[in-house]
């Protein structure tokens, strides 16, 4: 459909990046009352007057969440503002009960960090410095449903339903300085940049990171410019892109789809735009008649955040290891090749690894489930790993389990199958299942015998010393113990009873 | 010197969300031009050397500790509510911009 | 009986001379016989405040501690929220709310036993200086029922005016508690910012906004502001200090060596004459109790209007954001195929009056950018001025003194289409708001020339609160002496045929 092809778009034309990142902290409580966070209560269960904005109520603010949020200030290398404030932005939405957002303007809390992200290109690894402008405080909205009209969305709607568990729940927003210098490269630094944010917030156990369900959520701004050029060009925000890849194409996309307007001699146009994860393409916001004016003003019900240098060096202290540098310190450890370590970080394993292997795993084997049969499942079910029902804990049974002489590669395999299908822990599914491995030297020769009774030919060949031939033999047994037996155990008897050493 | 036409009057309107008749709009219109010009006269005396009060305490650092407190009912929650329909708040059709 | 202070209430019913079921009745009795004249409430919880009293009653007859003014009666603004009772605000867009919490304020009285007998009339959302904006028709001054009762609190003081309470709560954000106890012949006091939880006292103007007792004696007054005031975690402005002991100095009322510094800038031209004959009375009988009186200046009051009127519309503006049709209160226009938008429009067009639409206006303009720095801004920094002005008159002196207001009271309708000059109601009462300090207004007399009760303001410094029941107790107690009555003996008993 795209007439224009990414490698005509910068061969051209220089992407500049701006990205800002909004997490859900995980903190028992709202932002600014008692409520609780849990995600998925029953609707309007997790309400009450201050996050109803009925008359009268007022916000306090909640400790946790301003620990949070300077912990996450320091750990992307920002100042911590000894003097900051809430501001209100005002504007009327349905979602947000008292048609202000409580946010901070012009004194956030956290200023001019740093992220580093590296990621592969042509000429090797390389690494991006994606500088932070501001981290600031403010709270989430309400969930709306649209009910009526074809598409349950909110145009064509008839009316709307809604439930406010989700207003007030603490939000931090993260965002860039604007990002030039990425070239060809910048959907992947894009998509770098948040996976790094989602790896640090992990790390620091502040947030449930989850895309898809909107614990983290980013909104990609995106301009061109002549390469040469150092005039920036209009940008687009596009919103609503909730998984890493979606990050990557929603920049690629719009990339393509800026090229082609300023190649036709067309405008880009400041707008909002829609992200949609089907087709990979945005969509115009509705855009409005007029701009709004948030109408900002100091939040005259809270008083200034004024955290203390004590305060903050004690927070400072008890940061976790940098996840970059974490990294570096597995692979070394694990002695894991870089292609290795990189698929394990493409596909998001590598914490369950570390976990696997903690339990007592051999590295090189719990990685092997994870990267091998185990993404190969969640890759058939179109899932993450993470959403599977199997566990580091799992892993690490089945791995010591393989190890004992247990179970076999084979065997093991049909065991992670079923602990993903639900049908419980390892052993459970061995139990269920009545998988055992055949390790009966009787069992095996009576089979050993029937087949070779069975196929006498076959057998005499071998007996001549026609080894080869065994193969269709040892077949033969395994279908005849269902699989259970150990190949190299049937081998070697079998080799044995028809007078040849087992080699 | 300092004066609104009935065009700011109506796009203020438009801001606050209240839909003002044309009488309305012309009665403000004057109004507001006689109000700005005595509140404008803060402007004598706020220069630049003097710093902004935005709050009458000097508070700072008010917290509460993250504990979780019960939530009203959602009959409660819902008791004022001109519209409901399954346990949440029913409102007209929202025009504008996908949350 | 119902002519009593609040404090004798008290002991009557301490030594069980009375119980207070039959004192609640006889406020209720008292009620439906005046206030069709007076249109002090708006609602009448009869049977909320009959089984208050009871409890009350059943209480003492167990022999439990009870507060000091348990089983006294009190009128509460209807700006402060009161579970399962209608709370208005005097506003169409709230009406037949029922708020499903307690403000603290309704939290505390309760616990101390206070009877509350209804919800009191008031300009729509606290914005006026007669009550003339209330949704619900005016409250009449129990002085001259042609007159206004000030406001916004008109409905509290006229209630106590008029004998229907002997307590009652207001709200003051520029003079809403003091300009209305001044026209009324009443006292009202509206504590230092923070003094008293704002927790379910629906804004106005967050940063002004503060609720306080009202009755008609200085002690009664610091009685109820006891029961009221003290820290609140669920207000992040509420002080976390020890509540400044008012009922003492309510009690001792000793003011000797105490120097008052009479406001240089408040007490000129634009004064009534009768008003400030009998303020510079005042002064006279307090150097008389022993009290220095010294001249302090404030030079930049004059600019505390203007700044008002720029802060409170740019709060409100936001604060009156969350009535948008949608979560409760008013709905209109909600037909086939209308918007939200539409909807919350309609809504607010129909459902606010005229001068809370002016004012919503005034702020949503002060704050809107490219204005912001020269209106709310510079409004900001004028509040700075007037703070250091305070500071340094505290310096030379203990209180500070004016005159309430600059008028006795108006006639309803008189100032109804000129909003300056009604906001110049609040001239002197408007900078102890802008510096967050206390403020109390008490009765000093009569105008000459009309007749109307003239209000004596005290101001004292952050969390000093005591010093002004000092000095209020002490005029107080000159006064009662030169009249020989209290003043509102003198006022029409409006009992019997209208």
């Amino acid at each position: 459909m795209s007439a224009l092809t990414y490698e005509d778009v910068i061969s051209k034309y220089e992407p500049v990046l701006g990205l800002e990142v909004h997490v859900e902290l995980n903190t028992n409580s709202k932002m600014f009352c008692g409520c609780s966070t849990i995600f998925g209560a029953e609707p309007n269960t997790q309400t009450c007057p201050v996050c109803l904005a009925l008359p009268g109520a007022l916000p306090v603010v909640n400790e946790k969440a301003i620990e949070s949020t300077i912990l996450i200030g320091l750990a992307l290398n920002c100042s911590i503002a000894p003097f900051s404030r809430f501001a209100r932005k005002n504007y009327f939405y349905p979602d947000m009960p008292k048609n202000f957002q409580i946010s901070q303007y012009d004194e956030p809390i956290c200023v001019n960090g740093y992220v580093d992200v590296e990621i592969d290109t042509d000429e090797g690894p390389k690494s991006f410095r994606i500088e932070i402008e501001r981290v600031h405080m403010e709270e989430d909205t309400g969930k709306s449903l649209h009910v009526g009209g074809s598409t349950g969305r909110i145009h064509g709607a008839d009316y709307s339903l809604l439930d406010y568990n989700r207003a007030g729940i603490p939000l931090v927003e993260i965002v860039t300085k604007i990002v030039p210098g990425t070239g060809k490269y910048a959907p992947e630094v894009a998509k770098a940049y948040v996976a790094e944010l989602r790896d640090i917030l992990r790390a620091l156990g502040v947030s449930d990171v989850k895309m898809e369900q909107g614990s983290l959520r980013c909104d990609a701004n995106v301009s061109l410019r002549l390469i040469g050029s150092d005039v920036l060009g209009t940008r687009s925000e596009t919103k609503n892109v909730n998984s890493l890849r979606s990050v990557e194409r929603a920049v690629r996309g719009e990339m393509i789809r800026h090229a082609e307007r300023l190649n036709k001699g067309e405008k880009v146009v400041q707008e909002t735009r829609h992200f949609q994860e089907d087709t990979g393409l945005t969509r115009s916001g509705r855009s409005k008649e007029q701009a709004e004016d948030y109408r900002y003003f100091p939040e005259p019900d809270l008083v200034p955040v004024a955290p203390d240098a004590q305060w903050i060096e004690k927070l400072r202290a008890s940061l976790p290891e940098r996840p970059s540098l974490r990294r570096k310190r597995l692979q070394e450890q694990w002695s894991v090749p870089d292609k290795e370590m990189a698929a394990m970080i493409n596909a998001d394993v590598l914490n369950l690894v570390e976990e696997t292997v903690l339990l007592g795993s051999d590295p090189t084997k719990a990685r092997s489930w994870w990267l091998g049969e185990i993404s190969r499942l969640a890759n058939e079910k179109d899932v993450t790993i993470s959403e599977l029902a199997i566990s580091a804990k799992d892993v690490a049974e089945i791995v010591s389990l393989v190890a004992q002489g247990e179970l076999t590669d084979k065997l093991a395999r049909g065991v992670v199958e079923g602990v993903i299908a639900g049908e419980g822990t390892p052993a459970q599914v061995i139990a269920s299942r009545g998988i055992k491995v055949v390790n009966d030297d009787g069992a095996l020769m009576a089979a050993i015998e029937k087949v070779c009774s069975e196929q006498s030919e076959t057998a005499e060949k071998v007996r001549n010393g026609h080894v080869p031939a065994a193969g269709a033999l040892i077949g033969a047994v395994m279908k005849e113990t269902k699989g259970q037996a150990d190949a190299a155990r049937v081998r070697e008897l079998l080799l044995g009873h028809l007078g040849q050493a087992a080699n | 010197m300092s004066s609104l036409s009935r065009d700011d009057v109506a796009n203020l309107a438009r801001l606050a969300r209240i839909e003002m008749t044309d009488q309305e709009l012309e009665n403000l219109t004057t109004e507001f031009g006689v109000i700005l010009n005595a509140v404008a006269r803060v402007q004598e005396v706020a220069t630049t050397d003097v710093a902004a009060t935005s709050h009458p305490l000097a508070l700072t650092n008010i917290f509460r500790t993250d504990v979780v407190i019960p939530s009203l009912t959602p009959e409660e929650a819902l008791s004022g509510a001109p519209a409901s329909e399954d346990q949440r708040f029913r409102v007209p059709q929202i025009l504008g911009e996908e949350a | 009986m119902i002519k009593n202070s609040a404090a004798e209430m008290a002991q009557s019913l301490a030594s069980g001379t009375i119980t207070s079921v039959a004192l609640t009745q006889a406020h209720l009795d008292r009620i439906a016989e005046v206030d069709g004249k007076v249109h002090a409430f708006l609602h009448v919880d009869t049977q909320g405040a009959l089984k208050q009293a009871a409890d009350v009653d059943a209480a003492r007859a167990r022999g439990e501690k009870l507060g000091p003014l348990a089983g006294v009666p009190l009128a509460l603004k209807d700006v402060l929220v009161q579970k399962d009772v209608p709370t208005t605000c005097g506003s169409k867009i709230l009406e037949g709310w029922r708020p499903p919490y307690d403000s603290t304020v309704v939290s505390k009285l309760k616990g101390a036993g206070v009877v509350i007998l209804g919800k009191t009339n008031m300009d729509e959302f606290a914005m006026g200086s007669s009550t003339e904006n209330s949704a619900y028709g005016p409250t009449h001054n129990p002085w001259d029922l042609t007159r206004i009762p000030g406001g916004s609190g008109g409905g509290s003081s006229a209630a106590l005016a008029a004998f229907e309470a002997p307590l009652a709560i207001g709200t003051d954000t520029g003079g809403s508690i003091r300009q209305p106890a001044a026209v009324t012949g009443t006292v009202g006091v509206k504590p230092t910012y923070g003094g008293v939880s704002r927790y379910g006292l629906v804004a106005f103007s967050s940063s002004l906004d503060q609720a306080g007792p009202c009755a008609r004696t200085v002690l009664d007054t610091a009685l109820l502001h006891e029961v009221i005031a003290g820290h609140d975690p669920k207000d992040s402005t509420s002080i976390n200090a020890p509540v400044p002991q008012v009922v003492a100095a309510a009690k001792s009322g000793d003011v000797k060596g105490m120097k008052i510094g009479v406001v240089k800038e408040l007490n000129g031209d634009g004064y009534q004459a009768g008003v400030r004959q009998r303020f510079e009375e005042s002064l006279e009988l307090l150097a008389q109790a022993g009290a220095e009186i010294v001249e302090v200046s404030a030079p930049n009051f004059e600019y505390a209007l203007a700044a008002y009127y720029l802060i409170a519309p740019s709060e409100c503006s936001s604060n009156l954001a969350r009535f948008d049709a949608m979560r409760y209160g008013l709905r209109v226009g909600d037909t086939d195929g209308a918007s939200a938008e539409s909807v919350m429009n309609m809504t607010r067009e129909v459902g606010f009056g005229r001068e809370v639409k002016r004012r919503i206006l005034l702020g949503t303009y002060a704050l809107s950018s490219g204005y912001y720095d020269a209106y709310y801004g510079s409004a900001q920094k004028v509040r700075t001025l007037i703070t250091q002005d305070f500071n340094n008159a505290f310096a030379k002196c203990d209180v500070m003194v004016s005159p309430t207001c600059p008028t006795t009271a108006f006639k309803i309708g008189e100032k109804a289409n000129d909003p300056l000059a009604m906001y110049l109601n609040d001239i002197a009462t408007i900078p102890v708001n802008m510096a967050g300090i206390g403020g109390m207004s008490l009765p000093c007399g009569v105008a000459s020339e009309d007749g109307l009760p003239v209000g004596f303001q005290i101001m004292s410094p952050v969390m000093q609160d005591q010093r002004m029941y000092s000095v209020g107790a002490a005029l107080e107690a000159a006064l009662l002496s030169k009249w020989g009555a209290p003043l509102l003996s003198q006022a029409p008993s409006l009992g019997g045929a209208a």
